[in-house]
């Protein structure tokens, strides 16, 4: 049975011309969203760090999470949505858990994450 | 009105033309088997019936199995009819989700509910009860309350609505519509949920 939803996944799924990159809880991101205002499209921008990654397949999402003028914001986006115009890495955090909501808790120096620091090969 | 069987897959949601995110629910509908056609001059009235899902013939009774046969194939497990159809079937036909359905198109879906068990009338009929632990609450939070008055009429009225047996009941969603086929694999995306457990047979109809 759940091979038929993935074979559904497989069927529906849009065809992404650019591939994302690979990111993991803790990873500091900018995505650019495509927004439909009547008939224009802009593109608008969310930096933050991902706190979650959820689900398998083409139902996966991940939730990003920043401070936007001393308010938290948290957006959670479907990897397989046709808006997800671009996903830039800026950075990669050094986490010990996959779901960091402990960042809700924290404000200002205690919701840093260190960075996670790859020697290149 | 015309439809077909299926069994429920599960649930996904797919994004459409606009970029809207649409859960829906997957159906392996079909293909089904004409076993009879039903006329106002011999029946009363015009249906058709389908069969679908493939049943042991040792556990068909024989009556059954002549009915089955008759329409020259094997013993169906859920067989439906849908009355006044509109489409040119005989004895026999097998119907797929492309002879039926197309995308877009309204759907009523039949299927039966998740059994809940013995439930209380919070969860069941959506009483409120007591939203409060203390001014003298004590094991009253989720009771039911009066359930009629005293010496008239002496007696609960029936169809109180009461504690008892939620779930397992044939439940209809109307007003649903095809978000998508996928007739390689007899598998219709309808949009919004649909009653019963995966695998459970669902009736579609049109």
């Amino acid at each position: 049975m759940d091979e038929l939803i993935q074979y559904v996944g497989e069927k529906t799924g849009i065809a992404r011309e650019v591939n994302l990159p690979d990111f993991r809880a803790g990873d500091n991101l900018t995505i650019k969203l495509k927004i439909r205002e009547g008939s224009k499209e802009r593109i608008q921008s969310f930096q933050g760090d991902v706190i979650q990654i959820s689900g398998t397949g083409k139902t996966k999402t991940f939730t990003i999470r920043k401070i936007s003028n001393g308010i938290g914001v948290e957006r959670i986006i479907p990897l397989n949505s046709p808006a997800i115009d671009e996903i830039v890495v800026n950075k990669r955090g050094k986490v010990r858990r996959s779901r960091l909501f402990y960042l809700r808790d924290r404000v200002g120096k205690k919701a840093r994450i260190k960075e996670r620091r790859t020697s290149k090969k | 009105m015309q439809g077909l069987i299926g069994r429920k897959i599960g649930m996904t949601s797919i994004f459409d033309e606009e970029g809207k995110n649409i859960a829906c629910t997957v159906i392996e509908a079909g293909p089904c088997v004409v076993t009879q056609v039903k006329t106002a001059d011999n029946d009363g009235y015009d249906a058709i019936q389908v069969g679908f899902g493939e049943k042991k013939e040792k556990s068909t009774t024989q009556p059954l199995q002549g009915h089955f046969k008759k329409a020259d194939t094997t013993p169906k497990k859920k067989v439906v009819e849908y009355r006044d159809c509109e489409l040119d079937v005989n004895l026999g036909d097998v119907l797929t989700i492309e002879s039926v359905f197309e995308e877009g198109d309204g759907v009523n879906v039949i299927g039966t509910s998740k059994g809940k068990g013995f439930q209380g009338v919070v969860k069941r009929h959506k009483f409120r009860g007591v939203n409060d632990a203390t001014h003298g609450q004590h094991n009253r939070q989720r009771a039911p309350g009066s359930i009629g008055a005293a010496s008239y009429p002496a007696k609960v009225i029936k169809g109180m609505k009461m504690a008892g047996r939620m779930g397992g009941k044939r439940v209809k969603v109307r007003n649903l519509y095809i978000v998508k086929m996928l007739p390689e694999k007899n598998l219709l995306l309808i949009n919004g949920a649909i009653p019963g457990h995966k695998g459970s047979f669902v009736i579609i109809e049109k």
